[in-house]
C-alpha cells in the first residue's frame, strides 16, 4: 500500500496536466456549492426578517376588531360598525384568564399643523398598555399616562415621521400643534421601527390619550366605543385560548343569541407571522434542493471526466501495474483524484457562494444572513459527490487486466 | 535451487468452442546471474511466456517457483509486490509515463515500495547516474530520444534492487546504433551487477549478446542450447578499458 502523501501529490499532478479539463470539471462543483450556499443564505435572511417583524409587531398578539355586522341584510367589512367599548376590553382583562393585557384604540386620520407645517396622518387614541403590547419605546419625552386618561388632557406622543415632517431638526418636546383644528401638546417622541411587513411606515403615528380622542377630538356619535382592542396572551399557547376565551365573553356581552354571526373580528397576527415563517422556511429549503440538483449535475461532470481519464490513461495504469501497484493502488488514486476535483471546487465554492451572497445583500433589498452550517453542510457534500461519482471510474481502473493494459494505444 | 523453475507450464486460451495451448507444457530452469535471450516467430508463445515470468498473467496448470516462492497460485495483489520486488521490467515501447519527469518515472517502482520520498530521491538519482542520465532527470519522455528513454526504462527496472530484469525486445524501436549501446549495457548490468536478465528477441544479432538461447515455437521450447557469447565478451573488453561502471 503507497503512503497519503505520494498518492496525494500523484493525483495532484495528473489533475495540474490536465489543468483545462480539471477547471472545468470542477465548475459544476463550484456553481453547485455556490448556488446552494447563496440560496441559504437568502432563505435564512428571510426567516430572520420575519422574526424581527414579529418582534417589531409585538409578541403573542390577538387584534380585536369591531364591526361585520348586518345592517337591513347587507353585510358590512370588519371595523364599519364600532360595536367594541373600552368596558369590553376592561372586561377582557378581569374575565380572560389567558390575557395578559389590552389595548383598546381609536383611529383616524387628522391634519397636523405646527407654524407653518403641516402633515395628514393616522392619530391614535390609546391606553398606557398599547405601548408594551406593541413593542412601543419612548426616545424622547414622556409616555401618555393614567392621569392624562383620567384628565382627557390634550397631549401627543409623535413617531419620528411625523416629528420629521413637522418639526425638521427642532426639538418638538413642550412644543403645540393643532390636531384638526385643536391645540396638543408634544410631550414624548416614539423610538423609530421602520417598516412593517406590508412595506408601510409603522413610524408615521400620532399618539394621543383615548379618553381625549373619544370625548374632544373625534366627536363620536357612539360614547366609549373603539376601533379595535390588541390583546396580548401570556404566551404562545395561550393565544388559541385567549381566542375563544374573548369570543365567549364578547358574544354574552353584546348580547348575541345562538343564531347571530360575531359583530366582531378576531385576528391572530402571531400565527399569521408564523405561517409565513414556515412558508419562507419552505421556499429556503426548496431553492436549497434545487441548488444541490446543480451539485448533483456536476458530480455526474465529474464521474464523466474521471470515466475518459482512466480510458486514456489505461496504458499509464498497466505501466503502474506491472512495475508494482496493486489494484487498491489504482483505485485510491483515481478516488483521490476524483475527490481533490470536488473538494478543491467545493473551497472555491464557498468562497464565490459567500461573495455572492454578500453582493445580493449590498445590491438588493433582501436580507441576507450567511451562517456556518450550511457553508459546511454544501461543502461537505461536494465531498460526498466526489466520492460517489468518482467510485465507479476508480473501481473500473482497478479491474484492469495488466496485459491488456499495457497492450493499449 | 535455481533463481526460476518452471515445470511443465500449460496456458489455455478459450476462443469460442475452441480452445488452444499457448504454451503447452514449458519446463525451463534459470540460475542466478545467467542472460538468456528468448526467441521464437510471432504466435510462438514467447510473448505469453514472458507474461508468465513477468508474473503478469497466471499459468492454467504447472508451477512456477521465483527464488523459491510458488508464484504460480499467487492473487493478482500478492503477484503485485512480486513484481515489485523481483521484477524489473523493459518494454519495446519503453513505456515511461507521459508528462512526467525521467526522476519521477524512476521513482515511480519505490512508491508502491513504500519507500521514504527522500530516499527515494537518492536512489532514483543514483540509478539515472548508473545509466549516464543525471543531466536529465528533470526531462519528459517526449524531450528525449529513444535511446535515453529506454535507459530511464532500464534505470526504473533496477531502482528496487529486483534480481531479475525482463526486456521484451527492448531494441525494437531503437535504431542499429543505439540497440548497440542498449545491449552493451545489459550486458554490463549481468556482468558487473549480476543481474539475472531475461531478454525476448527476434533478431539474432542481438540474441549474440547472450549467453544462452532459448528457442520457441507453437508453444513448446525447440531448442535451448549456450552461446558463443562473443559480442558480449567484446563489449565487456571496451568497458574494462573505458573503465566505465
Amino acid at each position: 500500500m503507497i503512503d497519503f502523501e505520494s498518492t496525494f501529490k500523484i493525483s495532484l499532478r495528473s489533475l495540474y496536466i490536465n489543468k483545462m479539463r480539471s477547471i472545468l470539471t470542477s465548475l459544476g462543483i463550484i456553481i453547485g456549492v455556490s448556488a446552494v450556499i447563496i440560496m441559504l443564505s437568502i432563505g435564512e435572511g428571510a426567516k430572520e426578517r420575519i422574526n424581527k417583524e414579529i418582534s417589531s409587531m409585538g409578541s403573542n398578539l390577538l387584534m380585536v376588531l369591531s364591526g361585520s355586522t348586518t345592517s337591513s341584510g347587507v353585510r358590512m367589512g370588519s371595523g364599519t360598525q364600532p360595536t367594541l367599548t373600552i368596558k369590553d376590553s376592561e372586561a377582557m382583562l378581569k374575565r380572560c384568564p389567558s390575557v395578559l393585557e389590552v389595548a383598546p384604540t381609536v383611529g383616524q386620520v387628522q391634519q397636523l399643523v405646527y407654524s407653518n407645517q403641516n402633515w395628514s396622518t393616522t392619530v391614535n387614541g390609546i391606553t398606557p398598555g398599547y405601548m408594551p403590547i406593541r413593542m412601543w419605546e419612548i426616545e424622547d419625552g414622556r409616555s401618555i399616562s393614567q392621569d392624562d386618561l383620567k384628565n382627557t388632557t390634550k397631549v401627543a406622543v409623535l413617531g419620528s415621521t411625523v416629528t420629521t415632517n413637522l418639526f425638521g431638526d427642532m426639538d418638538p418636546i413642550n412644543k403645540t400643534i393643532r390636531i384638526g383644528g385643536m391645540p396638543f401638546k408634544v410631550i414624548g417622541i416614539l423610538k423609530s421601527k421602520g417598516q412593517n411587513g406590508m412595506g408601510q411606515d409603522q413610524d408615521d403615528t400620532v399618539l394621543i390619550p383615548i379618553t381625549t380622542a373619544q370625548k374632544k377630538l373625534f366627536g363620536t356619535d357612539f360614547p366609549g366605543m373603539v376601533k379595535h382592542i390588541s390583546v396580548q396572551a401570556k404566551d404562545e399557547e395561550s393565544l388559541e385560548s385567549a381566542q375563544a376565551e374573548i369570543t365567549e365573553l364578547l358574544r354574552e356581552r353584546h348580547n348575541l343569541g345562538k343564531n347571530k354571526d360575531d359583530d366582531f373580528t378576531i385576528r391572530n397576527f402571531t400565527q399569521m407571522l408564523e405561517t409565513a415563517k414556515q412558508a419562507s422556511n419552505t421556499m429556503a429549503l426548496l431553492l436549497g434542493s434545487i441548488a444541490s440538483v446543480s451539485l448533483l449535475v456536476g458530480g455526474i461532470g465529474i464521474m464523466n471526466i474521471m470515466l475518459v481519464s482512466v480510458t486514456e490513461r489505461t496504458k499509464e495504469i498497466g505501466i503502474r501495474m506491472a512495475i508494482g501497484a496493486t489494484a487498491m493502488d489504482i483505485r485510491i488514486q483515481f478516488l483521490v483524484e476524483a475527490l481533490l476535483l470536488s473538494l478543491i471546487g467545493g473551497l472555491i465554492g464557498v468562497f464565490i457562494g459567500i461573495a455572492g451572497s454578500k453582493i445580493v445583500d449590498l445590491f438588493s433589498d433582501m436580507t441576507v444572513i450567511i451562517s456556518p452550517v450550511p457553508v459546511l453542510i454544501s461543502f461537505g457534500f461536494s465531498g460526498l459527490v466526489g466520492m460517489l461519482f468518482g467510485y465507479y471510474p476508480a473501481y473500473k481502473a482497478s479491474l484492469l487486466n495488466p496485459i491488456e493494459a499495457l497492450r493499449y494505444e | 535451487m535455481d533463481l526460476i523453475v518452471i515445470k511443465n507450464l500449460i496456458k489455455t486460451y478459450a476462443t469460442g468452442d475452441t480452445s488452444f495451448n499457448a504454451l503447452d507444457g514449458v519446463s525451463l530452469n534459470i540460475k542466478h546471474g545467467e542472460f538468456v535471450a528468448i526467441m521464437g516467430a510471432s504466435g510462438s508463445g514467447k510473448s505469453t511466456f514472458m507474461n508468465m515470468l513477468g508474473c503478469l498473467d497466471k499459468p492454467t496448470s504447472g508451477s512456477y517457483f521465483l527464488d523459491g516462492i510458488d508464484v504460480s497460485k499467487m492473487s493478482m495483489d500478492e503477484l503485485s509486490a512480486i513484481r515489485n520486488r523481483k521484477l524489473g521490467f523493459v518494454f519495446q515501447g519503453f513505456n515511461l509515463i507521459s508528462r512526467t519527469s525521467a526522476l519521477e518515472n524512476v521513482e515511480m517502482p519505490m512508491i508502491y515500495k513504500g519507500i521514504e520520498p527522500e530516499e527515494r530521491i537518492k536512489r532514483a538519482k543514483a540509478a539515472l547516474k548508473i545509466v549516464g542520465l543525471e543531466k536529465r532527470e528533470s526531462h519528459m519522455p517526449n524531450q528525449m530520444s529513444g535511446g535515453q528513454q529506454q535507459r530511464v526504462a532500464i534505470a526504473r527496472a533496477i531502482v528496487n534492487d529486483a534480481p531479475i530484469i525482463l526486456a521484451d525486445e527492448p531494441t525494437g524501436n531503437l535504431d542499429t546504433k543505439t540497440s548497440i549501446e542498449v545491449m552493451e549495457f545489459f550486458v554490463k548490468l549481468n556482468a558487473v551487477a549480476n543481474k539475472t536478465i531475461i531478454l525476448v528477441t527476434h533478431e539474432p544479432d542481438i540474441a549474440e549478446y547472450c549467453k544462452r538461447i532459448v528457442r520457441f515455437k507453437d508453444g513448446q521450447i525447440i531448442s535451448d542450447e549456450k552461446n558463443s557469447y562473443q559480442k558480449g565478451l567484446d563489449s565487456l573488453d571496451k568497458v574494462n578499458s573505458e573503465g566505465i561502471l
